[in-house]
């Protein structure tokens, strides 16, 4: 029996990724990172700042998020999210200027506590990767 | 009759703008492409938001303390429509079918009593209705300065929307835009996205229960801002491809329009030629005749 399933991230632009032989998936959930397998109860979580971590028969891929909904169903997973970079791509000036951004939101004073901490682990996240 | 020398002015004008619209007419084509590109690519994103969206709403356990983007406020006192138009005129019927449908909905509303609020996205739409439904308009954005619609425009539309609602500035909001069907149909569209309507997708939602985490509600009320901003970029791709389908048809007719215009005016100006050559030959003859 084959332990694989299918994944699709799409960003408003375009389906950004379509992988069907996809082993296991590793996404930042909400509520701490979330390893999902074949055969995955469905779930429906949101993201907060990470890394998801693709591992496949094709090779593996990581890839650095900001937000995004994660859905899986029937063996499909969808990740939906606005901000996805391939950490392979990312050169070290990007990953400057995100940390940059970040920490400039981070300085302002009228956000709240909630943004306040997507953004702090935002910028933990982009630490580890610079 | 039109002297020679004012007619040979006139054909040249004529094919002068020939040659703009023809030219137009080819950026619009190139441009289409790539709109309508961006459109399709769009669609998934925005389908698979809806049916998260719809599947989260049937599970919902407490229908009463649902989040208000999605069951409205209870009331429908106050409408806000987001009118979306281009920034640039010369697009055939484009902007005035938005206006048009808009408007009808606009007169619909005032007749039943209702309060009316727009906001219009795009230069000219604003233009347009401004003369009738001034103190209507309480906000005007258009992106001029960016060359492709962008989600981040559309989250600034968005966010602007959220924020009005949040202080229950309105009940119910619509947004007017083209959907593109091919280049020479854009069919007008009026969408209600507070509160959302999740009519007709009914047979998408399996019976299947998911599991949430954190619960419902809240992924319910992160999710429908987005949904939002999703919604109105899907209308802004939609529109823009719409907007470059309509030009180059526009484009299209005038080119051919003008090509008409300058054998009419060859053919007249060769008759004059003609006329006058002719009237100095009988000049000619006669004046030989009577020596």
């Amino acid at each position: 029996m084959s332990e694989e399933f299918k994944i699709e991230i799409v960003n408003p632009e375009k389906s950004f990724l379509v992988k069907d032989d996809v082993s296991e998936v590793v996404v930042p959930a909400y509520e701490g990172e979330m390893g999902i397998l074949k055969d995955h109860i469905s779930i429906i979580s949101f993201l907060k700042p990470g890394i998801i971590k693709i591992l496949s028969k094709s090779g593996d891929e990581s890839y650095y998020i900001e937000d995004g909904i994660v859905e899986f169903k029937n063996n499909n997973l969808s990740i939906l999210t606005s901000s996805i970079f391939n950490i392979a791509d990312m050169d070290k000036s990007k990953k400057q200027d995100l940390l940059k951004q970040a920490e400039e939101e981070s300085g302002k004073e009228e956000i709240s506590d909630q943004s306040r901490y997507l953004i702090d682990q935002k910028i933990e996240v982009l630490k580890t990767l610079n | 009759m039109a002297s020679l020398d004012d007619l040979k002015k006139r054909i040249a004008s004529v094919k002068s703008t020939q040659k703009i619209t023809k030219a137009m007419k080819m950026v619009a084509a190139a441009k289409l492409r790539k709109a309508q590109e961006s459109a399709e690519k769009g669609r998934p994103y925005s389908e698979k938001m809806n049916n998260v969206i719809l599947n989260l709403s049937s599970g919902i356990s407490d229908k009463e303390n649902a989040p208000k983007l999605l069951s409205g406020t209870g009331d429908n006192k106050v409408y806000l429509c987001v009118v979306m138009t281009s920034d640039r005129g010369l697009c055939g019927g484009f902007n005035s079918n938005i206006i048009k449908k808009a408007k009808s909905y606009f007169s619909k509303i005032l007749s039943e009593g209702k309060e009316l609020k727009i906001m219009t996205v795009g230069s000219k739409g604003n233009d347009q209705l401004k003369r009738m439904y001034g103190d209507k308009i309480i906000e005007n954005i258009s992106f001029k300065e960016s060359k492709n619609a962008n989600y981040f425009d559309a989250d600034k539309v968005g966010k602007i929307v959220i924020d009005k609602f949040e202080r229950s500035e309105f009940d119910i909001c619509t947004i007017f835009y083209n959907q593109f069907k091919n280049v020479i149909t854009q069919i007008p569209q009026a969408q209600q996205i507070i509160p959302l309507n999740s009519e007709g997708s009914e047979d998408n939602t399996s019976e299947e229960s998911y599991e949430f985490e954190p619960d419902e509600d809240e992924i319910l009320n992160n999710l429908l801002p987005k949904n939002i901003s999703t919604q109105i970029f899907k209308a802004m791709l939609e529109n823009s491809a719409s907007e470059q389908g309509s030009r180059m048809s526009a484009m299209d007719n005038a080119t051919r329009n003008a090509g008409e215009m300058v054998d009419k005016l060859t053919i007249q100006y060769n008759r004059s030629r003609q006329a006058a050559i002719t009237k100095e030959l009988i000049e000619i003859i006669s004046g030989a005749e009577s020596l």
